[in-house]
């Protein structure tokens, strides 16, 4: 008795002297990520910045992207991002979210064990692989099947992308789902309702801000990838005119960084321009998380009105 | 690329230094130890800058008397070295201008030209494509846009999908200058914003490989045997040429270009070791393997 005591009085002992100094250790490494995200907007704007003041508007705005010959036209490359993470979306979103209702919902127990890791190899695969898929399989399958003049198009970049977002969308939306109390499904099972009926009318509300974050957080990976779609899209800078554009080449902000930026001269116009595109993109991610999160509170408070 | 770079100059630095300390009793007899390995820098041309790399891996382990180190940077930049003094070898993918060479006078610095490779860039169909031949003029219209179908150099109708290499690639600046607007430096000729950019030679082959709409253009050394090489016209009624090393070394093929490196003064000493040895066969073997073509005699 006597030995044993004082032993967790001296460990609590210590934990009192470290305290003052881990809190605040912790707290730092929660305040970090606020703080990283500033320096690198800072960045980003002290690099870019000055592309607003070099180039002017009307260049900037216009329709044609040559930075080799002063053409700084943004507008293809913005059209060109959102026109591929836009098909990305309609490819990922129902194919993610079912998925993750079927391992989480309808699929037997070794089923689950078996899908949800495999899932999860796939979201590791490297998009340089995707990217080869693409040029050697997936791109020549559709100048066939649809009869393009080339199948290195948006709809090639959207479907890969979508392949790639797939994972996120699944893992998280899954995870939502687990997370729904058993409680519910056996209340709406007891009350006569169908599997069916339950998963749609109640799991699936009940998870909601869950799916939506699964869903964002797939839109966000999407919109940020670049090799994937600088292998398979074609990088022709042409301002997209409504969805037939999906059949042709696109070039995207992402693909013009990654392909000009090893070479260009630091501190030239062209690259205070690649970094106001890097800008732009920050500010699109930022406005899809804040907006996706503002969407979540909401309904979130409506669900907790209706629960209780 | 850059960090690529300034690693394969770290290694070959090192391997220098190996080789200047390993004993060399097995060289030949009459190799007297040089105390104190010569440096010779080698800047410029980005184009050029693998070549320089590829030289200076085969010279160096057999040369422990020199330290080679090359850099890239653009072909400007290797002038600008040349004259205020900083590089030896100045790479250059173009000639030198005449204001470059007052400004190296004006210095003390006398750059001298010696030609090292040619370049010649091969127009690239896919082989059901039944198009053997086009004009430099006919080119210029299909990348500009003009030409939409194939109908309208002769072949089947079906569209016409222009793949070119990214902007940062010198091949691009070369097509855009030399075939776009057919060397006119007047011109603001600009390729059709439909052209596919892509992002490597590789891209670029499967592409013409695998489609029959596609026309692309690439170094003559990166040109695969399962893609159709175009002969070219310069100006739609002199004879269409096939690039070879005998049609660029002879002038006749009217896409090719010679590749440059400059010194101040004649090569003396230990440069003038190396740039005979690159001009030498096993030199021009590797002006081969990197896609460019050699020298004629």
């Amino acid at each position: 008795m006597d030995t044993t005591a004082p032993r967790p009085r001296k460990r609590l002992a210590i934990f009192r002297t470290a305290d003052p100094v881990l809190t605040p250790l912790i707290k730092a490494c929660g305040y970090s990520a606020i703080l990283f995200v500033i320096m690198i907007f800072v960045f980003l704007w002290s690099e870019g910045f000055a592309a607003l003041g070099e180039v002017s508007l009307k260049n900037l705005f216009s329709a044609r992207w040559y930075p080799i010959e002063e053409y700084f036209g943004l507008l293809p490359l913005i059209g060109g991002s959102l026109l591929v993470t836009l098909g990305a979306a309609l490819f990922a979103v129902p194919i993610g979210v079912l998925t993750a209702v079927y391992i989480s919902e309808v699929a037997p127990r070794w089923m689950r064990e078996v899908l949800k890791p495999v899932i999860e190899i796939l979201g590791g695969l490297p998009s340089v692989v995707l990217g080869f898929l693409g040029i050697l399989v997936l791109a020549p399958f559709l100048r066939k099947l649809l009869d393009l003049p080339t199948g290195l198009t948006a709809l090639a970049g959207s479907i890969l992308l979508g392949a790639i977002s797939i994972p996120t969308i699944v893992s998280i939306a899954e995870d939502a789902l687990d997370a729904v109390p058993r409680s519910y499904r056996d209340a709406s099972l007891a009350i006569g309702a169908t599997r069916w009926q339950t998963i749609w009318r109640v799991t699936l509300p009940a998870a909601r801000s869950g799916v939506f974050t699964a869903i964002m957080l797939g839109i966000g990976r999407a919109i940020g990838e670049t090799m994937t779609v600088m292998m398979v899209s074609g990088n022709a800078a042409v301002l997209p005119s409504g969805l037939r554009a999906l059949f042709e080449p696109v070039r995207t902000m992402t693909a013009t960084i990654a392909a000009e930026m090893g070479e260009v001269a630091t501190g030239s116009v062209h690259y205070h321009v690649l970094f106001l595109i890097g800008i732009i993109l920050f500010l699109i991610s930022l406005v899809v998380n804040v907006s996706a999160s503002l969407l979540i509170q909401r309904k979130q408070k409506r669900s907790e009105r209706v629960l209780s | 690329m850059m960090k690529k770079l300034g690693l394969l100059v770290m290694t070959l630095c090192l391997c220098a230094g190996l080789w200047a300390c390993a004993p060399h009793a097995a060289q030949g007899g009459s190799s007297t130890e040089s105390p104190a390995a010569v440096s010779i820098q080698s800047k410029g041309s980005d184009t050029i800058v693998n070549l320089a790399l590829a030289w200076a891996e085969a010279y160096q382990p057999n040369h422990p008397e020199v330290n080679l180190s090359v850099t890239g940077g653009g072909t400007g930049t290797g002038i600008t070295a040349l004259i205020s003094g900083t590089t030896d070898i100045a790479n250059a993918s173009r000639q030198i201008k005449a204001v470059e060479i007052e400004e190296g006078r004006a210095k003390g610095v006398d750059p001298t030209e010696t030609v090292i490779a040619l370049d010649a860039i091969a127009i690239i169909i896919n082989p059901n494509n039944p198009v053997t031949q086009l004009s430099l003029q006919q080119i210029s219209d299909i990348y500009a846009g003009k030409i939409d179908n194939w109908l309208d150099v002769g072949g089947e109708d079906r569209p016409i999908v222009r793949l070119s290499r990214e902007t940062n690639s010198g091949t691009h600046v070369y097509f855009l200058e030399k075939v776009l607007r057919l060397g006119d430096s007047k011109s603001t000729l600009l390729f059709d914003p439909r052209t596919l950019l892509l992002p490597s030679s590789e891209g670029i082959t499967t592409e013409v490989r695998d489609n029959p709409n596609a026309i692309g253009y690439d170094g003559l050394g990166y040109v695969t045997p399962d893609v159709k090489v175009v002969a070219v016209s310069a100006d739609g009624v002199s004879p269409a040429v096939f690039p070879s090393a005998d049609t660029v070394n002879a002038g006749t093929y009217p896409i090719s270009r010679e590749l440059y490196v400059y010194t101040n003064g004649a090569p003396q000493g230990e440069v003038k070791k190396y740039l005979d040895w690159m001009l030498s066969p096993e030199g021009q073997a590797i002006v081969l393997s990197m896609g460019f073509v050699p020298v004629g005699e």
